[in-house]
């Protein structure tokens, strides 16, 4: 079958089957910042917004994002270098796999969240895994961002 | 000219940086080419069987299938998966296929096709009779036992590690200083015990993967996420049985490695399809593979005698490691080591001291290395066992250490007998207890809830480097304009050594970091090294990178006095201009670099190798507070302190994030992460549902501070940092529970609620544990 939606602001085609996932089709339009690091939804690495919305792109099936807005990191990349720039600073990227889904997920808080404080960062962004920090710089980080004192 | 430290120790920000935040396409899967092969495998169900027959025609014959291997198709040398210098301590005792099965998810057969959904087709169509055979799955029982997981004639021990295939033996043996049994015998007090540590998943976030492709030359191009890039060539090549000539390997970005990649997990089965179907292939570990077949640590059950006199002077320490290396040897004979060698020494107060160990081949998956490496376990169980015997001698066990721990100027003759050149270990300790406030809070406070508040202890070492062993290299080439070229095959998996090198080259060459262009890693052009592992990158290859440089500013001195007519004495060179010192004239370097590139004979290129006789350790203190519900066992990491002597920190933003990152690591091996198997030898954690990796919401507060030492061998002092931060939240945790619980110690790791729990009733009945 073939689905249309919108994909970074661009109208774009394609075809799928019933099983295919989001994560798929959007690596396929060449979004390579959209990374699978498990099968289980668990580690959040492949987060993408559907309507502006944080989800999971790796258990979001392709079918149903049918005329609905697909964001990538690719899509925000503005933004995304402006928070990456927080995160180098603190030495909080390190291998970087993990860096996009987090950054999504960081931004899709900004909108959402009215001052959240550091209990509510960290709950926030509990599905987004990083095997490399231990998390604490990327908390430096998020908060430096959010113009806060650490 | 006189070199100036304006990078060396600044937080510099990795030269790779905005690449990753906004999500380049860098890493092996983005930048395979688009026709690739889809390579999965076919896994075996049993733990151990034996191929009695396969029929993969109707497989074959799916539209869109390349090729269905079998053992038939591979070839039939052995060689190890282990990424180590040649002669490999690890035995030769793979092979890419094979007809017999040593573990459940063993590789049975390789499908290659061009889509996904062939290849899973495929898969579900290949036939194959097993005959089931006994397995070998208790560490306990696999010495010795009439069932042998390698039975076969060709299997091979390259080095004398105590190795019998016709044991199950990967390794044994056994050192010592001074009678242990005598001086442990006159003890005033004493603690035996045996300490667990599971099989923990490195579990990085980019999973093993590889592509293979045929270049112009008719040569196999292996483009894959590696620690260990020309390793990994000799790997592929024996493992083809193909001349070494004939392999090229190349790594991109690394999602993460922990020492997983330092075996050739993927690599093998892309690089057969290709050699011999001539199309490029890929093939990508699901993070199910990840789990169930990969390179995990090895799983060692530590014995530990432990003997003080009454005024708590240690006397002797005694120390037997089980190490399981699962269905294959890599990296058994080396980890199982470290487990004694890089625990012992903290304690220079024995007088006796043996360490032995044997290390067993068993029907689970086959282990590898992990960050501590060996190291980690015995440090759990020394550690642990120190605890014990200051609780048993009415001790702070914070003053128990400093009566006993290695001070700078030691020799320490569990390792190796080198001396504590650079060693701030006491210092680390007094630093830790005063960031945590120690003498307020040990042993515990009852909160008056409920819960209680305790604090536990440990100390760790690692190395920097395998010493006589291990090669560090870095090359420089000076070109137009004056920007040098820092070609190196240390293996920048997120770590930061592109930049960290490119830091000491800037700093030794006086010039601005973003004129050091680092370009790694591929076998063909860079200069040889052993790889990103041991610790060794900051140490060894920082240090090649002070010679390369120094080495480059002689040949620049050289070329100016030639260009300016006088002798080589008589010129300087701040990083900018080659002048005569007599002021009759100068060169700035970009016209001598771009005067050189027309009628020159002499080449403005340097590689400078690094190996070293002495591997010098880093030290660290870690403490743990805990809040225990004396109700349920359940307890929350409320703060950990940390405060580590690696020399001098070259970068200090990556040294805390890699020290964090290490303790981050160490936390969930010691309260979460589990590996446990079916009788049958399935491994139950086979995704991140059951293999808890901490979230952001488990890792309390985490503080770090660094007491430099000054290392005179490394670069500008520097020690390794790596590997030693995730050794100690396990002892320390455990030390806390058994603070806060008046003595229930739990020596298997994970520290569940349930085991503490069980522990606490258990005191109740029994009053000891």
């Amino acid at each position: 079958m073939e689905i249309q939606f919108v994909l970074n602001g661009r109208r774009v085609t394609a075809r799928i089957t019933p099983s295919t996932v989001l994560l798929d089709v959007v690596r396929e339009k060449g979004c390579y910042s959209v990374k699978r690091g498990c099968e289980t939804s668990n580690c959040g690495l492949c987060t993408v917004w559907l309507d502006g919305m944080p989800v999971l792109s790796c258990s979001t099936l392709a079918a149903r994002v049918e005329g609905r807005e697909v964001t990538t990191l690719e899509g925000v990349s503005r933004q995304a270098e402006e928070l990456g720039l927080f995160l180098a600073q603190e030495g909080g990227e390190q291998c970087g796999f993990c860096s996009p889904g987090l950054i999504m997920n960081v931004l899709a808080m900004e909108r959402e969240l009215d001052h959240p404080d550091q209990d509510a960062v960290r709950e926030y962004l509990a599905g987004n895994l990083c095997r490399c920090t231990g998390y604490a710089s990327q908390l430096r980080a998020i908060e430096k961002y959010l113009g806060r004192e650490v | 000219m006189e070199v100036k430290r304006r990078y060396v120790g600044a937080p510099v920000i990795k030269k790779d940086a905005k690449a990753l935040v906004t999500g380049k396409p860098v890493y092996t899967e983005d930048i395979a080419p688009k026709d690739c092969l889809v390579v999965k495998v076919l896994r075996c169900p049993h733990a151990h069987a034996w191929i009695e027959e396969m029929d993969t025609s109707r497989a074959r014959a799916v539209d869109g299938i390349a090729a269905v291997l079998n053992w038939e198709d591979a070839p039939k040398r052995r060689f190890t998966m282990a990424g180590q210098t040649y002669p490999e301590p690890s035995p030769y005792d793979r092979l890419i296929l094979d007809r017999r099965m040593r573990f459940v998810g063993d590789v049975a057969a390789v499908v290659a096709g061009e889509t996904e959904e062939a290849v899973d087709r495929a898969l579900k169509l290949i036939r194959v009779r097993y005959q089931v055979l006994e397995p070998v799955l208790d560490i306990h029982k696999a010495k010795d036992n009439p069932v042998l997981v390698h039975p076969e004639d060709n299997w091979e021990s390259l080095c004398d590690v105590g190795a019998d295939n016709r044991r199950n033996l990967c390794a044994c043996g056994q050192e010592s200083m001074g009678d242990v049994d005598a001086v442990l015998a006159g003890c005033a007090c004493k603690v035996e015990q045996t300490y667990h540590v599971k099989a923990n998943q490195q579990a990085m976030m980019e999973t093993f993967r590889t592509f293979t492709t045929m270049d112009t030359y008719g040569r196999l191009v292996v483009t894959t996420s590696t620690q260990v890039v020309f390793h990994c060539r000799r790997i592929v090549a024996n493992a083809l049985n193909i001349p070494k000539s004939r392999v090229r390997v190349i790594k991109p970005r690394i999602g993460g490695g922990f020492g997983a990649k330092q075996s050739a997990v993927s690599e093998i089965y892309p690089a057969l399809v290709t050699w011999l179907t001539g199309r490029p292939a890929m093939m990508i570990f699901t993070r199910y593979e990840s789990q169930i077949a990969s390179s995990p640590r090895h799983e060692m059950e530590v014995t530990v005698r432990v003997g003080a006199d009454e005024h708590g002077i240690l006397q002797a320490i005694d120390l037997y490691t089980l190490s399981n290396t699962g269905a294959f040897g890599e990296h058994g004979p080396t980890t199982v080591g470290l487990s004694g060698h890089k625990s012992i020494p903290l304690y220079r107060t024995p007088r006796a001291f043996r360490f032995a160990y044997d290390v067993v081949y068993t029907n689970t998956m086959s282990a590898g290395a992990y960050r501590g490496y060996g190291a980690t376990q015995g440090i759990f169980a020394l550690e642990s066992a120190v605890n014990e015997l200051a609780e048993k001698l009415h001790m702070d066990p914070t003053l128990l250490r400093e009566k006993n721990m290695v001070r700078e100027g030691d020799v320490m003759p569990a390792y190796y007998g080198e001396t504590a050149g650079s060693c701030a270990l006491d210092r680390c300790m007094a630093r830790a207890r005063e960031m945590i406030g120690w003498d307020e809070k040990y042993p515990c406070r009852d909160m008056g809830n409920g819960k209680v508040r305790s604090v536990g202890v440990a100390m760790a070492m690692q190395g920097s480097s395998i010493s006589r062993c291990d090669v560090g290299s870095v090359g420089l080439k000076l070109n137009d304009d004056g920007f040098y070229t820092m070609m190196i095959a240390a293996a920048d998996m997120g770590t930061g050594c592109d930049t960290t090198l490119a830091q000491i080259c800037a700093d030794c060459l006086c010039c601005d970091i973003e004129n050091v262009i680092p370009h790694g890693v591929d076998t063909d052009v860079s200069p040889y090294d052993s790889g990103s592992y041991a610790s060794s990158t900051a140490y060894l290859t920082g240090m090649a990178a002070v010679k390369a440089s120094e080495k480059m500013v002689k040949k620049i001195r050289e070329k100016g006095a030639e260009y300016l007519e006088c002798a080589v004495e008589d010129v300087d060179f701040d990083g900018e201009t080659v002048f005569r010192t007599d002021s009759a004239g100068q060169i700035t370097l970009k016209d001598l670099a771009n005067r050189v590139m027309c009628n020159n004979g002499k080449a403005l290129e340097v590689v400078e190798t690094r190996s070293s006789e002495i591997s010098p350790p880093p030290f660290m203190v870690g403490i743990a507070e805990i809040e225990l519900d004396k109700e349920t066992g359940h307890y929350d990491l409320v703060d950990y302190v940390a405060v580590v002597d690696c020399g001098t920190s070259l970068n200090p933003n990556l040294t805390r994030v890699q020290t964090e990152g290490g303790l981050g690591q160490g936390i969930g091996m010691a309260m979460f992460e589990d590996v446990t198997r079916s009788r049958q030898g399935r491994v139950y954690e086979n995704s991140f549902m059951q293999y808890k990796l901490p979230s952001r919401m488990d890792i309390g507060r985490l503080r770090v501070e660094f007491e430099s030492s000054y290392e005179a061998t490394g670069p500008f002092g520097a020690k390794s940092i790596g590997e030693i931060v995730i050794n100690t939240p396990s002892p320390a945790i455990a030390g806390a529970i058994a603070n806060a619980t008046g003595g229930v110690h739990i020596r298997e790791l994970p520290i569940t609620a349930e085991k503490v729990f069980k522990g606490m009733g258990k005191l109740e009945t029994d009053g000891a544990m």
